[in-house]
């Protein structure tokens, strides 16, 4: 027991410093870097929890994606970070008394308020428990049955993403050698080569 | 599990996402330019689609574990929604080849969105709300920054992208509360649940409401939730604009009336003055707002934002009376919305399309037809009696009327007197005005024909109102068991 809490606490603190040190760093790669200790560390806690799809999911789509696209856009796009920023003190104040007041009021009002005791009995989990499968397999046995059809209706809103991204993007240049591999193929050896005769002394004209 | 059977009240919208993917493949494979084709087989998808949703099973359907339901509610707000896409799709057919937008994406994306709106018509969890109102609201993003070579076209779009998802993350966190504390996220348990009245209503739960009715309000643009809608009108090319004045706002109309009706039906109390604050703050700035704005596509916008307010009242009443009236109010709604973008889109001078009022004047004399079906279309939205515009409003006031919301009736019928302002504004430009430069004569085919029957459906309502009538009651009827 006492290593798992020093373990959770151990996580949970390199979290909250590296998201800290994410918006806090003056160099973007580096905030970039942080942001992925700070999904590993995460991953770790989620392991803790015993929900260990979700910590290799956290694993692959944020790090393997997510977060090297943001290394990508980092280093490709040419912004100036530091112009970004400023206002950021100027703001500041204003914003943490915002969010202060935000959080104050949720607190009070849900502190305040519990649901309702009958209300638990629809959310009782549909799989079972979770010493008798994975929670990989607890997932996959509800995700394409139950939920099938918000899963698929998933599907469409990325294929509309994916349209969407073409179509705001991609456009046609001009001026641009394409290869062709019908062409290619179609060419015949007439076409292609032409045999000279050369006579001594003369070369080619 | 799921069987054959469960995916019959799905057809419709399985009929029209293939058929898009179908169409999308054909336009990347097909030689030339297939935008024309693809453009009229669309149509074609959507007046299939249009009788497909009348083939499902009657009665109320819940399938695919309670996350998709259809009753006589979702096959008339689905035949909205189907009509509006449809004409829109064919007022955009000249748009698109004069303004170089022909490309075939943009029909396969206005399919797509449809199949997001029946699916927001259709939802009766949380979840399937949301995947819904997505995939909707993200084909609409692209669609509104089509022609990005245009700044203000592509402002729009990144506009309306920033905001809808600020709303969309409002709405997720409603309804995580909404989850938290009653346990479930599919309506028809919500309603089990608050069936017995107000014993399992925590401090928490409103708050969730609250939340999901300002997401909600996001959407269909009501007041404070409307500053993205001026600029998304104007900006956006017209056609797309005519497109989000129509099938997206009946869409998300009938979203909001379930979602909050089909669960919370039981607790008016709680979410009746949050309707009652956006209905009449709506129906004031569409109002007054409009009455000093030069551009016509802005104008319609802050017109939307007042009639948003109006079918408002209806929900506010939170009878089956009020549901009647918000759905009669969206059908008006929509034909004249359509009939005037008809309009709006054959406003071409020789250098190309303006957006100015002031380019109307004198069109009675130019263009008689085109200025009488505009004539007519102003009145109608104004709410001059014989019109279909007047009985939209006359139904949600009568039912707020009965439910005794006396002062919200009273600012509704002072809003729509100053709105009478600005539409009767444009009439009189139209009539008694100088012409200006001639608009290029003549309008082209298909706008004349939707302002044509968008026109006599405003004039004749008054004497076959009662398809429309019985429709309404039919829907309203199966929201209230």
């Amino acid at each position: 027991m006492i290593v798992q809490a020093i373990a959770f606490y151990l996580f949970a603190a390199v979290t909250v410093g590296s998201a800290f040190l994410v918006i806090t760093a003056k160099n973007p790669v580096h905030s970039v870097l942080f942001l992925i200790l700070a999904f590993f560390n995460a991953a770790a806690l989620f392991v803790l929890m015993g929900a260990e799809f979700i910590a290799m999911i956290l694993v692959i789509v944020y790090v393997g994606a997510v977060a090297v696209l943001f290394l990508f856009v980092v280093m490709m796009l040419d912004i100036n970070f530091v112009e970004l920023r400023q206002g950021f003190q100027q703001y500041l104040p204003f914003g943490l008394l915002i969010g202060a007041i935000l959080l104050v009021e949720l607190i009070l009002i849900l502190a305040g308020s519990i649901a309702a005791p009958d209300a638990l009995a629809p959310a009782a989990s549909p799989a079972p428990s979770l010493d008798q499968v994975t929670n990989t397999h607890a997932l996959g046995a509800v995700l394409y049955t139950k939920y099938i059809y918000l899963f698929q209706g998933a599907g469409l809103v990325l294929l509309v993403a994916m349209i969407g991204a073409i179509v705001l993007t991609h456009r046609k240049r001009e001026g641009v050698k394409k290869q062709d591999s019908f062409a290619q193929f179609a060419r015949r050896r007439e076409e292609a080569v032409e045999l000279k005769k050369v006579e001594p002394g003369q070369g080619i004209q | 599990m799921f069987v054959a059977k469960d995916l019959a009240p799905l057809v419709p919208e399985l009929f029209v996402a293939v058929s898009a993917m179908v169409l999308l493949l054909y336009g990347v494979f097909a030689k030339g330019n297939p935008t024309r084709t693809v453009v009229w087989a669309s149509v074609l998808v959507l007046v299939v689609a249009l009788v497909l949703v009348w083939q499902v099973p009657a009665g109320r359907q819940a399938v695919l574990s309670g996350m998709f339901v259809t009753d006589s509610f979702t096959a008339v707000m689905k035949s909205l929604v189907l009509i509006g896409s449809a004409v829109s799709l064919v007022l955009s057919v000249g748009f698109i080849r004069q303004e170089e937008m022909e490309r075939f994406e943009f029909p396969v994306l206005l399919l797509l969105a449809t199949v997001g709106m029946m699916m927001m018509v259709s939802a009766n969890d949380l979840i399937s709300l949301y995947v819904g109102l997505e995939l909707q609201s993200l084909a609409l993003y692209v669609v509104a920054a089509f022609r990005r070579d245009s700044e203000r076209s592509t402002e729009a779009g990144l506009k309306y992208f920033v905001l809808g998802a600020l709303s969309s993350g409002m709405l997720l966190y409603g309804a995580s509360l909404i989850y938290g504390f009653a346990g479930s996220t599919n309506f028809t348990d919500l309603a089990k649940l608050f069936a017995g009245g107000h014993g399992h209503v925590s401090v928490g739960l409103v708050v969730g409401i609250v939340f999901l009715a300002a997401g909600l309000a996001f959407k269909v643009s009501a007041v404070p939730f409307h500053m993205w809608t001026p600029d998304v009108y104007e900006g956006a090319p017209t056609a797309v604009t005519a497109f989000f004045a129509s099938a997206p706002k009946v869409a998300a109309m009938a979203l909001f009336v379930r979602a909050i009706i089909s669960p919370f039906g039981a607790l008016v109390a709680e979410w009746q003055q949050i309707i009652i604050l956006l209905a009449g703050a709506s129906m004031l700035l569409g109002a007054f707002a409009a009455i000093w704005q030069k551009n016509i596509k802005r104008l319609m916008a802050y017109s939307s934002i007042g009639h948003v307010g109006f079918a408002l009242v209806g929900l506010a009443a939170g009878t089956s009376e009020g549901v009647r009236g918000v759905v009669v109010y969206m059908a008006v709604y929509l034909a004249m919305t359509l009939g005037t973008f008809a309009c709006i889109l054959a406003m071409r001078q020789k250098n190309g399309l303006v957006e100015g009022i002031d380019d109307l004047a004198g069109l009675a004399r130019t263009q008689p037809g085109m200025a009488f079906a505009l004539a007519v279309f102003m009145f109608s939205l104004a709410g001059v009696p014989p019109l279909a515009g007047f009985f939209g409003k006359f139904y949600v006031f009568m039912a707020a009327i009965n439910a005794k919301l006396y002062v919200l009736s009273v600012i509704g019928v002072l809003s729509s007197v100053v709105g009478a302002f600005y539409y009767l504004r444009i009439v009189k430009i139209m009539y008694f005005d100088a012409p200006g430069e001639p608009f290029l004569h003549p309008m082209p085919r298909e706008l004349g024909v939707v302002a044509a029957v968008a026109s006599l459906f405003t004039l004749l309502f008054v004497v076959f109102p009662m398809p429309i009538l019985n429709g309404a009651a039919m829907a309203a009827k199966a929201l209230f068991p």
